[in-house]
């Protein structure tokens, strides 16, 4: 176990590498820069004086070095879209917010797709089923954003129960996170259909049946304890899109979270806020992946990580 | 694969009509039709590639033809879904929007084919560092968001659709590397290519007659569902300002343009979501139906 996180590590760490030098390269690859005449109305000198003080005039090799020595230290820069606070700072405001959504979207969309997915493998191919199916496949198809656009209309254009958007307030969370819990929630009860239908079928359920258990017993002691471990690998890749901000959510509700920032930093030319989004990304992506082997392996002792892994 | 057409005892069996009835798109085309959402998702792919074709005769007006005194209208009868903040003709718009988001979804699939399948076919036979080689590189595309890289892309190629597209291509190449590597490494170690081997086939025609023909159908199912995935980014991109310019009719950016007029001027909002949502809804089908046609499992 140790040996296999060590190795893990080891290749994140050079995934990670790769992955800063190309970005690096593909942003000083875009042409203008973020004190450009098209950006801030700047002399020539200031825009020198500029270039020179965040280092924009030195060699590429010599800037990536600086920055990711200074990353490494725990200082990701100033960012040019913001100047008056830190990368550290701002990614500090704004991402709880959109973490904070992100988790609640997982709240609301586990419980319900499992409810879903239950109700649907155990009530098979009757209108229950049916529901639940199109429920999740609409979950599945229909981009956030549309539904997003749909609940505003509704809940807050027609019906007035809701403001179009904002922040500070508990019901501020309650059309961003159905928007976002929709896709995981379908996911969900997709697989546990699924997942169930298929334990259902394996020996060891026929043998509970065999010795007198009720349905309910079975379906909570055998069935789900088995059906839910490959949901584990199915909502791991979800969590790191849900809780580093979605951008479209965000500008719909209005929502300050870090989503928008993805964009901005491109179109603003903000060097160190890419590179910050960047990395923070890729840690959390590895976190989650490296959670979910872990959780896998306890949840399912026949599963050993670093064992012959195909 | 158990035999379903059943045969009277006693009936000669014509191997010869046998052989010619039970082929591949044979079967799928039949459990394809009795498939009834699969049959939808056809039923919405082919409105929607006439829509596209014969844009010109459907829509009752030309896509960029501004008319602000008429802006903001409600639907009416002239003006079916209405107008927009520049007084275009919404239907139209919508209409013609068809051939922006198929473009899209054929063109950032083709892109996808082009980088991905021999980039793929090269992991999954030639194996070793080759192969090592190109996982990483497929590995470190995975690791930039997918958002963030076609941001990027667009930023360095300049906006329009055509980069838009090409952008879009190169963050979907990723899939079809991936699987088709992975039909490869699976289908090397089935029987049919060991019984090839013993009969003295080379590896090359081994890899020419036996695997590939067996990884085509994993593909075209993958590519089928890989298309609504470019059509909802392209929507995505123009929502944000980002995708294609005006006056080419996108629907994400009908939708991200409606927010600010949606107060009021709901039906802005309703139409094109609308139609992102079929499509999308008729390209899933589809692919759906394909893969359980082709028999496939796409989880790789």
């Amino acid at each position: 176990m140790a040996r296999y996180l060590l190795g893990r590590f080891a290749g994140i760490l050079i995934v990670f590498f790769i992955v800063s030098v190309v970005v690096f390269l593909l942003m000083h690859a875009i042409p203008g820069g973020p004190y450009n005449e098209d950006k801030v109305p700047l002399s020539p000198e200031a825009k020198a004086n500029y270039m020179r003080k965040y280092g924009l005039d030195r060699p590429l090799v010599e800037q990536y070095v600086l920055y990711m020595g200074n990353a490494l230290r725990g200082d990701f820069g100033v960012p040019f879209q913001s100047p008056t606070e830190t990368v550290t700072g701002l990614i500090a405001r704004t991402w709880p917010v959109s973490a904070s959504l992100g988790f609640a979207a997982l709240l609301v969309a586990i419980p319900l797709g499992l409810l879903l997915g239950i109700i649907a493998a155990t009530r098979q191919n009757t209108w229950l089923d049916y529901a639940a199916s199109a429920t999740s496949t609409l979950g599945l198809t229909v981009p956030n954003f549309v539904v997003a656009v749909w609940l505003v209309l509704l809940f807050a254009v027609q019906l007035k129960w809701l403001p179009t958007g904002g922040w500070g307030e508990w019901y501020h969370y309650i059309m961003p996170v159905a928007a976002l819990a929709l896709a995981p929630m379908a996911l969900t009860a997709r697989y546990t259909r699924t997942s169930i239908l298929e334990v259902s079928r394996s020996d060891f359920i026929r043998t509970a049946r065999a010795k007198g258990l009720s349905g309910r017993q079975i379906m909570t002691r055998h069935t789900l304890r088995n059906a839910l471990i490959p949901l584990i690998t199915v909502l791991g890749p979800q969590i790191p899109n849900l809780i580093t901000g979605t951008i479209f959510i965000e500008s719909i509700f209005r929502v300050p979270g870090l989503g928008k920032f993805f964009v901005t930093s491109i179109l603003g030319r903000d060097y160190p806020m890419i590179m910050a989004l960047l990395l923070l990304v890729a840690v959390v992506w590895s976190v989650v992946y490296l959670i979910t082997d872990i959780l896998y392996t306890i949840v399912d002792p026949r599963v050993r990580l670093g064992k012959s892994k195909s | 694969m158990t035999t379903s057409t059943s045969l009277a005892p006693g009936q000669p069996v014509n191997t010869q009509q046998e052989l010619r009835q039970r082929t591949l798109l044979g079967d799928a085309a039949r459990r394809f039709a009795r498939n009834k959402l699969a049959l939808v998702g056809l039923f919405i792919v082919t409105a929607l590639i006439l829509t596209a074709i014969f844009a010109d005769f459907i829509a009752p007006f030309p896509y960029d033809a501004a008319d602000p005194v008429n802006a903001l209208q409600f639907p009416s009868s002239e003006h079916w879904m209405g107008t927009d903040e520049v007084g275009r003709d919404v239907y139209s718009r919508i209409v013609y929007g068809t051939r922006i988001s198929l473009a899209v979804g054929l063109g950032v699939m083709a892109i996808a084919l082009i980088i991905g399948v021999p980039l793929g076919l090269l992991a999954g036979l030639a194996g070793g560092p080759v192969d090592y080689i190109i996982m990483r590189v497929v590995e470190v595309f995975t690791a930039i968001p997918a958002l963030m890289l076609a941001l990027l892309l667009i930023s360095v190629f300049g906006g329009g659709l055509y980069n838009v597209i090409l952008a879009l291509g190169i963050v979907a190449w990723l899939d079809a590397c991936r699987l088709l590597r992975a039909q490869l490494l699976s289908l090397r170690e089935r029987d049919f290519v060991l019984a090839a081997q013993t009969v003295g086939a080379s590896k090359v025609r081994i890899a020419i007659r036996h695997l590939l023909p067996n990884a085509v159908a994993p593909l075209i199912v993958a590519v089928t569902i890989g298309i609504p995935v470019a059509i909802f980014a392209e929507a995505g991109l123009s929502f944000l300002g980002l995708g294609v310019n005006d006056p080419i009719p996108s629907w994400g950016k009908m939708v991200g343009n409606s927010l600010s007029y949606m107060r009021v001027y709901w039906y802005l909002g309703v139409f094109p979501t609308l139609a992102i949502a079929f499509t999308m809804l008729g390209f899933t089908f589809f692919g759906d139906g394909l893969r359980d046609a082709f028999d496939v499992s796409t989880n790789s």
